[in-house]
């Protein structure tokens, strides 16, 4: 299926197709394609995000207890995410699809601190120097450094509730980065009185910031109404799991998904099902998929997941201030649901502030200091994990032979759920932008900006901590390149311009 | 029962004849990096990591015995940098990923470049494709980190008494099988109780599903650098190793 903008129509005159060869890809980046006409009108945008899908063969014929370890390589930013819903996936392969409840709190914390610390630097570090100088402001500004500069409060909480949620990765994961906490039916160890002491002194405080968080995102979507609705907005299905009585949950749920309005398309559907719903389509000029709900076919059966999909789809948030949130946002939509890109960043703290109050709720419970962290049962050929990683739905499906060896993997990360939302968003931006036959640096910022709103850095796809390295291409309708402009990782931007 | 004094490193060392200079050293609680010694089996002398200077000569530690007056030199800059070149190439000639290896903070070579502050790699990977044999329901064979030591040769051998692994093919071909017809671990009566089953240095033969039941962090080699375990790795023949 084709969309607006994504393919040139065929009567839009004499165009020529230009497909990415592998000559052109260009790994670690994101490569976005203008095709323009005699009228400098545009006739196609096309992101083009170069996924690193070498991972499931890689995986094929490894030790299944391995696997929870390895995946954490499969992102910069959220290692955690791959390692619980790998390790969600073999707790049905150990025959241990209900955990002890020490290991199970265990886990839901390392989680939460997972996305507290994802949302606090996808938001302070990577997005609010955009949001508060301005997209195309200065560059050497627009980072963590210039936000200190010239708002050091906000700067530093950003560090702090991102080195707090650190520090709960470390108590449940053994380390910051890469730890091994959770195995297959459980946990390798629980937290001590001390470890569990050290972090309920810091969770107030980190409460109290994530709710002047929210307050701030709330205040600059105030001052430019304009810019926050409008800004890449477009109209499509949302997807998340929720919990079983439908309350926002980040760690386990069934899969729900409304559509653009807010009807519910389909619900309760457990973790193993997804593949009944979930198809991926592929198209000729992208390397990443293209996933969509099944029983609506390619065309109008795409969505978006995230914080705008999760804090929308869910019936409540199981924790009172950011339940108070929700409502308020809920409510700034007059009845519609809000669809518009920036709006993420609105959600994303919201979520932040319910996973600070959860991380509180679960350093009260008694099982987290508990000894009893694995459990094993009869082993089943199969197991699916699903958790909600800070920027979507995270889907594990691995089978595994009598020998114990992987022998399928199939994953599909959030920046995938996301590609189809992600070419809409900066199609959008594009037809706003761009203007005439040269690329300008406030375009690229722009479509960094609304990629950014999804996605911090693609960092499923390029393994890249908090770096968007961005490629913009701007082509005649014969295919000659007339324009292109580029950004480093290092923020860099370099043109190649006659 | 004669006995005779060198020095290793200008520290008076007393041995009894026979002894080699590494069990002389072991005794003495002085460590001399090593991978296919163990206190426990014949020496081999392939791994070449105990390579000291003695009398101005190089020799593998683990081989040659003490002489009376002997001047060794070990813990020095110039062995350490060749210690380290073999380690590097021992890391590039098989797949040795320490950050996703079960065996991380169990492993002798992990804990040897640590020792020796093996800081970066060096020479190209050779990314061998090995794959595992998984046919046994207890154990698990990752040839992909196999060094080649030769204990579990021994062990299975001298100990066991079963001959469960050899070693095939000459030089860079070279290569560690099990010996049954179909080459799997499974036809043969391998055992938890083994010997071989517990001696491997790094990450082949490994139990199965346990994985990362140990934290990292609370492993062997996690705490105390390997060099100072001198104890430990002495106890090595007392007790069976987990
Ligand atoms: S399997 Fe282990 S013990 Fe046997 S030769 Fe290889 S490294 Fe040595
Ligand atoms: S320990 Fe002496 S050669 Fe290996």
């Amino acid at each position: 299926m084709s969309f607006e903008l994504e393919t040139a129509r065929a009567d839009a005159g004499n165009l020529r197709r230009v497909a990415i060869d592998p000559v052109s890809r260009v790994e670690g980046h994101g490569k976005v394609t203008l095709l323009i006409d005699d009228n400098d009108e545009i006739q196609q945008v096309r992101l083009h995000i170069v996924e690193f899908r070498g991972f499931e063969k890689f995986i094929q014929g490894r030790p299944y207890w391995e696997v929870p370890v390895m995946v954490q390589r499969l992102c910069g930013i959220c290692p955690v995410s791959h390692h619980l819903a790998a390790s969600k996936a073999f707790d049905h392969v150990v025959g241990a699809p209900v955990l002890t409840p020490t290991a199970a709190v265990v886990r839901r914390l390392m989680h939460y601190g997972q996305m507290l610390q994802s949302h606090a630097l996808h938001f302070f570090h990577l997005s609010s120097p955009d949001l508060l100088f301005g997209f195309a402001s200065d560059v050497g500004r627009r980072n963590i450094v210039g936000v200190a500069a010239a708002y050091p409060e906000i700067a530093k909480q950003g560090v702090l509730l991102r080195k707090y949620g650190q520090e709960v990765i470390r108590h449940t994961a053994g380390k910051r980065i890469h730890g091994t906490g959770a195995i297959p039916g459980g946990v390798n160890r629980s937290l001590t009185v001390d470890e569990r002491d050290e972090l309920l002194a810091g969770i107030d405080q980190m409460i109290a910031w994530s709710r002047e968080a929210v307050v701030m995102v709330k205040r600059l979507h105030a001052t430019d109404p304009v810019l926050y609705d409008d800004f890449g907005t477009f109209r499509s299905n949302l997807l998340s799991i929720v919990r079983d009585d439908g309350a926002l949950d980040f760690y386990d749920g069934v899969l729900r998904a409304r559509d653009a309005d807010g009807g519910i398309l389909l619900d309760g559907v457990e973790a193993k099902d997804y593949h009944q719903w979930i198809g991926e389509e592929v198209k000729p000029w992208s390397y990443m998929k293209f996933p969509f709900l099944k029983h609506l076919g390619t065309e109008a059966g795409w969505y978006k997941v995230g914080p705008l999909a999760r804090v929308q789809n869910c019936d409540f948030i199981p924790s009172p201030l950011a339940e108070a949130e929700r409502r308020e946002f809920i409510d700034y939509g007059k009845g519609q649901l809000i669809h518009a890109p920036l709006a993420y960043h609105w959600a994303r703290m919201i979520e932040m502030l319910y996973a600070a109050e959860t991380i509180k709720t679960l350093l009260q419970t008694d099982d987290l200091l508990g000894g009893d962290l694995v459990r094993e049962g009869a082993h089943q050929p199969e197991g699916v994990g699903i958790i909600e990683a800070p920027r979507g739905t995270l889907i594990h499906h691995y089978a595994v032979g009598d020998d114990d060896l992987v022998t399928m993997c199939n994953l599909i990360v959030s920046t995938t759920h996301n590609n189809q939302p992600m070419n809409e968003a900066v199609r959008r931006v594009a037809r706003q932008y761009l203007n005439g036959r040269k690329l300008t640096e406030g375009l690229l910022n722009h479509i960094e900006v609304a990629i950014r709103a999804f996605d911090p850095c693609l960092s499923c796809a390029t393994h890249a901590l908090g770096k968007m390295p961005l490629q913009v291409v701007l082509q005649d309708r014969a295919g000659s390149e007339l324009d292109r402009l580029e950004k480093t990782g290092a923020g860099e931007i370099s043109g190649r311009r006659e | 029962m004669t006995t005779g004094t060198m020095l290793i490193d200008g520290v008076p060392v007393s041995f009894e004849y026979g002894q080699t200079i590494m069990e002389a050293a072991m005794a003495a609680k002085i460590f001399i990096p090593h991978l296919c010694h163990h206190p426990e089996f014949t020496p081999q002398g392939s791994c070449k990591l105990c390579t000291v200077k003695a009398s101005g000569r190089y020799v593998s530690a683990c081989t040659m015995s003490a002489k009376d007056g002997m001047e060794v030199e070990n813990n020095t800059p110039d062995l350490n940098d060749k210690r380290r070149t073999l380690l590097q190439m021992l890391f590039v000639e098989g797949n040795h990923f320490c950050p996703s290896c079960e065996k991380s903070g169990n492993c002798m070579l992990q804990a040897l470049a640590y020792e020796l502050e093996m800081l970066s790699p060096r020479f190209e990977q050779f990314f061998p494709n090995r794959p595992v044999d998984a046919s046994h329901p207890d154990f698990l064979l990752d040839f992909n980190r196999c060094i080649l030591c030769e204990l579990c040769v021994r062990a299975s051998r001298d100990v066991d008494g079963k001959n469960v692994f050899a070693l095939a093919g000459r030089g860079i071909h070279k290569h560690l099988i099990v010996n049954a017809r179909s080459g799997q671990l499974a036809d043969t009566d391998f055992s938890l109780q083994d010997r071989a089953a517990h001696v491997c240095p790094v990450g082949v033969i490994l139990e199965k599903r346990k994985g990362f039941a140990v934290p990292i962090g609370q492993r062997q080699y996690d705490e105390t650098p390997i060099g100072q375990q001198m104890d430990e790795l002495a106890a090595r023949s007392a007790k069976a190793e987990e």
